[in-house]
């Protein structure tokens, strides 16, 4: 018992049941401060096991002291490492965000949600087998469908049944590929299942692969399977966007990425450039429906699904040194970032000018100055412009792609940034256009969590792009 | 870390940090404001003033830093870094001088100042810079930070001439990005070092780097406005007078014909250019930009839009001079980045005087002009006749060291190119001072705003950085053997860029 009192892997799943279990008790609207402290904890913890990781090498616990497959088995590498750090430093952003965002019975249960969701991806990320990974799976979905849900409109609950579709869709497509995986081979270890894989893959495991993936797909809305998330993240409310835009999408390309390293590296190559291909088409269709679409929100929400794609056209050149996989974490990271900070930004000016259209940002450079540049801030690092994560991520992709004479990714990469550009430049661009709706309305000054949470989080993409070498380092010990 | 390494840096935190500060100001605490902004301006100076010493007596300035596996950010202030440094923390404290006047009781004066800060940050990175990494990171940050300049007035005008800004500084952007990473492949880094990198990069097909630098000066091209990416420079003409010369004089288009210079010098080689056979079409374009810009600006009647299309031609004065294989060229293009920012920071400043002072913005409208404002008409005398290369001025230089770098270069053509153009000057220069002197003022100005006062034409801090920089384009022209002259400090740059050819 003492033993497991100190190792970090198993607080950072039970304290956010902890403090979830705890504000459900409390009732509606409760439990917001204990929230934040159960964060801060997570977020000192997290940084506690990457310090050990970074020294040591990945991590394993095995709970109860079972040893597979009776126990469960926890494994942290740096790759884990990496997204336990950002779940909890965005999600403890947020939380200080929400907090001052929501009005009372605007989201009551926003809280006990939030504390099942970041558990769940918190174990997803430590989990060393296939089945407990759909358990993960299951219980970040089934939040994240409760979050959006959670605000009551009619929009909102329709777009949370659509998501709940593609939810269980994605799971129960993932959890027949487990149950096929563990009918050829009798086990669902992701350590064990490399080898055997490697060794013969009857029909049965392309069949369980190809289940898997498409699951994930759907779960991770990489085009053309993205239909959900527009909705879903654009009709939420704007902590709620962020954490699923930021966070929540970025689990399911966690395991994508796991499976494809692990159980499916001996079969993944053959089928690499689809990932590629859907990924190239991301971009340009989600970017192209953020420079039309009309909502605010609606255009961050597409500019996700136009990020996504950035993340998938790694997959062809995994293939050779760790280069790719780099410049995959950091964008997810700094998507993670720069994302969450667009989405409450984007909030916060919704809120005060009271118009959810992409017109409404006129004139708010004046009013919300901080506002309107951690919104540009965020934007920066999307485009992919210097410095920022975003920039660097780029650069190590298109370096990447040129070596291994991939041209057409190195081109949709910095075609995506211009595309980029034109979408974060429509709302710039109205912003500093001279308004005089604000001279009769004297300007509310929102509340400085507002403001400045979106701030931090956009400032903390930017910094990535000076000081990256941490989280680089981290994924020196990656598998492959 | 060393003094050696501080230093670079302390030239970046100097508008860096009192631009970020400046930002968090209210608007009306415009004493802090302006304490700031002095502050870092001439703490800037200072700091340069050491740099300069340090590197004519031989010392090395630099400073790395990783930001990923073999990818570094490297500062280095060598002569050819201290040039274009030097040019724009002098231009910056007088350009500070006037915005301060100029903005008197506009709105958004903080943002404009922290902006502006920003810019010049970009800048001295820029100039700065060691490698092609760390001179796009800087390269973009300019962008992003004049944007919010460019649309200052926020009037449809303004978002229109910025989103054009956009569009052309975001595509060279795209272009150089694609450039530079393909040389880091292909030569393992991008380091610039004196007589180039490239040269052992024999086993490398000369249609691949042909193409990488067709993708780089493109790249950069589109800052210097060479035809045809010039487009933009005349729409972001709706901008406020100061960023007019910032544009113009110290940061935007120096920024892209600095990176020419460092890219045929420091990374392409002059010699390694020259057997490339890049370099004669580049001095064709060149040429061409400079016929171009001096002919449209000869039938523009607004007097920004008459000078936005003469910095286009200008601009290319130093592209071509960067062509002509020879020291002798060499030293005539470097010296005209000096000289034309001077030069042109003047004009932009007395435009903006005319337009606040009188309301005159169009040429027909200046009739008059020099007996109401003699000391700002003289200040624009000065700048405009160095423009066309008349004797005792700055320009002067310039041409006749262009002029002998073509024949040098074995390149004849071009002095007729530059002949050419300064006729074309004199064609659009000399109508307007004529108005100005020797044509009757009309009854009233189209809007006069600041009444004169004694000797006083105008506003002080109008009037005075505009005196200051007409003096300096005679100081330049007459002291130009001094030995911290610009032309002085061109030669030590040729020297060392000559010497370590074919290292």
């Amino acid at each position: 018992m003492t033993d497991t009192f100190f190792v970090p892997l198993v607080w950072l799943i039970l304290l956010p049941l902890l403090w979830a279990t705890l504000a459900f008790m409390r009732g509606p609207d409760r439990g917001g401060r204990l929230a934040i402290a159960g964060l801060a904890a997570q977020l000192a913890l997290a940084s506690v096991l990457a310090g050990d990781i970074a020294v040591h090498g990945p991590r394993n616990h095995v709970v109860g002291g079972w040893p597979e497959p009776l126990g469960i088995a926890l494994v942290a590498d740096g790759l884990s490492a990496v997204m336990l750090l950002l779940t909890q430093g965005v999600t403890l952003v947020l939380a200080i965000y929400a907090r001052s965002y929501f009005k009372p019975g605007a989201s009551p249960w926003f809280w006990p949600l939030a504390g099942f969701l970041v558990a769940g991806m918190n174990a997803l990320f430590l989990s060393g087998d296939l089945f407990n990974l759909y358990v993960t799976l299951e219980l970040v979905g089934l939040a994240a469908v409760g979050l959006v849900a959670a605000g009551g409109t009619a929009e909102q609950i329709a777009a949370a049944l659509r998501y709940l579709l593609a939810t269980l869709v994605g799971s129960g497509a993932y959890l027949f590929g487990v149950a096929l995986l563990y009918g050829s081979y009798g086990t669902v270890s992701a350590s064990l299942l490399g080898e055997l894989v490697g060794n013969d893959a009857p029909l049965a495991v392309w069949l369980a692969g190809g289940l898997m993936l498409g699951g994930l797909l759907l779960k991770t809305a990489l085009f053309p399977l993205h239909f959900w998330l527009p909705p879903a993240h654009g009709g939420a409310p704007a902590p709620v966007s962020a954490l699923l835009s930021a966070l929540v999408v970025k689990a399911s390309f966690f395991l994508i990425l796991r499976l494809w390293l692990g159980p499916f590296a001996s079969l993944a190559p053959q089928i690499a450039w689809l990932p590629a291909l859907l990924g190239a088409s991301a971009i340009l269709w989600g970017s192209w429906m953020a420079i039309k679409t009309d909502r605010l929100k609606m255009l961050v929400a597409y500019s996700t699904v136009a990020q996504i794609g950035y993340l998938f056209l790694i997959f062809p050149l995994l293939g050779s040194g760790k280069l790719a996989l780099q410049a995959g974490v950091l964008h997810v990271v700094a998507h993670g970032l720069a994302k969450a900070a667009m989405f409450i930004a984007a909030g916060t000016l919704i809120k005060i000018s009271g118009n959810e259209r992409v017109l409404g940002v006129t004139g708010t450079a004046d009013r919300l100055p901080v506002t309107v540049f951690a919104f540009a801030l965020a934007g920066v690092s999307l485009m992919g412009l210097p410095p920022s994560g975003g920039f660097l991520a780029k650069w190590l992709l298109i370096s990447t792609a040129l070596a291994q004479g991939q041209v057409w990714i190195a081109g949709v990469a910095i075609g995506g940034g211009l595309l980029a550009a034109v979408y974060v430049f429509r709302v710039l661009r109205l912003a500093f256009r001279f308004s005089t709706a604000g001279d009769t309305i004297p300007p509310a000054r929102p509340a400085a969590q507002l403001e400045w949470t979106a701030f931090a989080l956009a400032a903390a993409s930017i910094a990535l792009g000076l000081f990256a070498m941490p989280v680089v380092s981290l994924l020196e010990g990656v598998a492959p | 870390m060393s003094i050696n390494e501080l230093l670079p840096l302390a030239v970046i935190a100097s508008s860096l940090l009192p631009g970020l500060l400046i930002f968090t100001l209210p608007e009306g605490n415009i004493r802090l404001r302006t304490t700031l902004n002095l502050f870092g301006a001439l703490a800037k100076l200072g700091l340069v003033g050491a740099l300069l010493a340090g590197v004519a007596a031989g010392e090395d300035y630099g400073f790395r830093h990783t930001v990923l596996p073999g990818v570094e950010l490297v500062f280095k202030a060598d002569a050819l870094a201290l040039l274009f440094v030097s040019l724009s923390a002098i231009l910056w404290l007088f350009t500070t001088l006037y915005a301060i006047g100029y903005l008197e009781n506009a709105p958004h004066r903080s943002r404009f100042f922290g902006f502006f800060s920003l810019c010049v940050t970009a800048t001295m990175g820029i100039a700065m810079a060691g490698n092609l990494f760390t001179f796009f990171v800087f390269y973009e940050l300019l962008t992003l930070a004049t944007f919010p300049l460019v649309v200052h007035r926020g009037t449809p005008q303004a978002i229109r001439g910025g989103t054009i800004y956009l569009a052309y500084t975001l595509l060279g952007g795209a272009l150089l990005l694609a450039g530079i990473v393909w040389l880091n492949q292909l030569a393992g880094h991008s380091e610039f070092v004196q007589g180039g990198i490239l040269a052992r990069l024999a086993s490398v097909h000369p249609a691949t780097l042909q193409a990488a630098f067709v993708l780089l000066i493109a790249g950069v091209g589109v800052k210097a406005a060479i035809v045809p990416l010039h487009g933009w420079l005349p729409q972001a003409m709706v901008a406020p007078a100061p960023v007019s010369a910032l544009l113009h004089a110290v940061a935007v288009v120096k920024a892209g014909a600095f990176g020419v210079v460092r890219i045929v010098y420091e990374i392409y080689g002059i010699e390694f250019a020259q057997s490339l056979g890049v370099l004669v079409p580049l001095a064709a374009i060149a040429a061409i930009t400079i016929l171009w810009g001096s002919l449209r600006a000869l039938f523009q009647n607004d007097l920004k839009k008459r000078l936005a299309y003469s910095t286009v031609s200008q601009v290319s004065y130093i592209v071509l001079g960067v062509t002509l294989f020879g020291p002798i060229g060499t030293i005539g293009g470097l010296v005209h980045l000096v000289h034309q920012g001077i030069m042109k920071i003047t004009l932009f400043f007395c435009a903006g005087n005319y337009a606040e002072t009188l309301g005159i913005h169009k040429i027909s409208e200046m009739d008059g002009a020099g007996r109401r404002m003699p000391l700002t008409t003289l200040a624009f005398t000065i700048a405009a006749l160095g423009m066309m290369g008349a004797p005792l001025t700055a320009g002067a230089v310039s041409k006749a060291w262009l002029s002998d770098g073509a024949q040098a270069a074995g390149m004849a053509w071009a002095v007729w190119v530059l002949t050419a153009s300064s006729l074309l000057n004199a064609a659009y220069f000399l109508p307007i001072i004529y108005r100005c002197w020797f044509r009757p003022a009309p009854a009233s100005w189209p809007h006069e705003h600041i009444l004169p006062a004694g000797r006083r034409e105008t506003a002080w801090l109008l009037l005075l950085p505009p005196l200051f920089t007409a003096a300096a384009t005679l100081a330049a022209g007459i002291f130009a053997t001094a030995e911290f002259s610009p032309l002085g400090w061109a030669q030590l740059i040729a020297e060392r860029e000559y010497l370590n050819v074919g290292k």
